[in-house]
């Protein structure tokens, strides 16, 4: 895919930094407010997109490599299975939430009822949401990446 | 008619009346089943996962293992992807 043109690229500049704040803030409020890693991660993939249309594939790929997008993806993987694991671990389940309750990171219990938001709760949920989103923005972005780069070549071997 | 336009119709068919009797079975519409599973996790959220949120807790604490088969959808995504265009880079 070429490059586009400056009038692209300029609103692309001003846009890129917000989609990325308002998908990182989906992410980090996922056990509070509607969304999560899910979608939080497709928001930012999304932004990541403007920006492979606005300035074109080859020039993405001189700033990261895909192998490294692939690596991050599996450590999203790896992490998101090992607080699964760690919840066997603690509290006999798996998927347990082992941190709700407890006076460590994300460990407040909110009263029952409609209540005033904290953002110290939660237990596992946002360090769940947290490895989500980074498994969902490597692994859409390499995905959309990899195929623009490929159409973008001309002439293939054979 | 040729062999094979008989054997489409034929197979076509039986997956008709399979179809047909998957939907006289549904549930009747607009008349929702038992809901203390429903019940049960809009009383307890709070106190057991400590979220406000109870959609995010249900997808990523009561329902964690259907999350994990969703995480591996996009990571098997993502290997045939890599796996496909794993020549382009040369």
């Amino acid at each position: 895919m070429m490059e586009m043109t400056k009038i692209v690229k300029t609103v692309a500049n001003i846009l890129f930094p917000l989609t990325l704040i308002f998908g990182l803030y989906i992410v980090a409020h996922g056990h509070l407010t509607p969304g999560g890693g899910f979608q939080g991660g497709a928001v930012v993939a999304s932004g990541c997109a403007l920006l492979l249309v606005a300035y074109g594939s080859q020039w993405v790929f001189t700033r990261i490599k895909e192998k490294r997008l692939a690596t991050f993806e599996s450590l999203g993987a790896i992490s998101f299975i090992t607080i699964a694991l760690l919840g066997l671990v603690f509290s006999m389940v798996f998927f347990g939430n082992f941190l709700a309750g407890s006076t460590l990171l994300f460990g407040t219990t909110p009263a029952t009822g409609s209540t005033l938001a904290d953002f110290n709760t939660g237990g596992v949920l946002p360090l769940m949401n947290f490895a989500v989103s980074v498994k969902v923005i490597a692994g859409l972005f390499v995905i959309v990446a990899v195929i623009a780069y490929a159409s973008s070549i001309k002439e293939w071997d054979q | 008619m040729e062999k094979r336009t008989i054997a489409t119709i034929f197979v076509f068919a039986i997956v008709a009346v399979f179809f047909f009797f998957g939907i006289l079975l549904l549930h009747p519409f607009g008349h929702p089943g038992d809901a203390q599973m429903d019940d049960y996790m809009i009383v307890h959220t709070q106190n057991e996962t400590g979220t406000n949120n109870g959609v995010t807790s249900i997808v990523f604490d009561y329902r964690g293992f259907d999350t994990l088969g969703e995480a591996t959808i996009l990571f098997s995504a993502v290997a045939g992807v890599m796996m496909l265009f794993r020549r382009v880079k040369k």
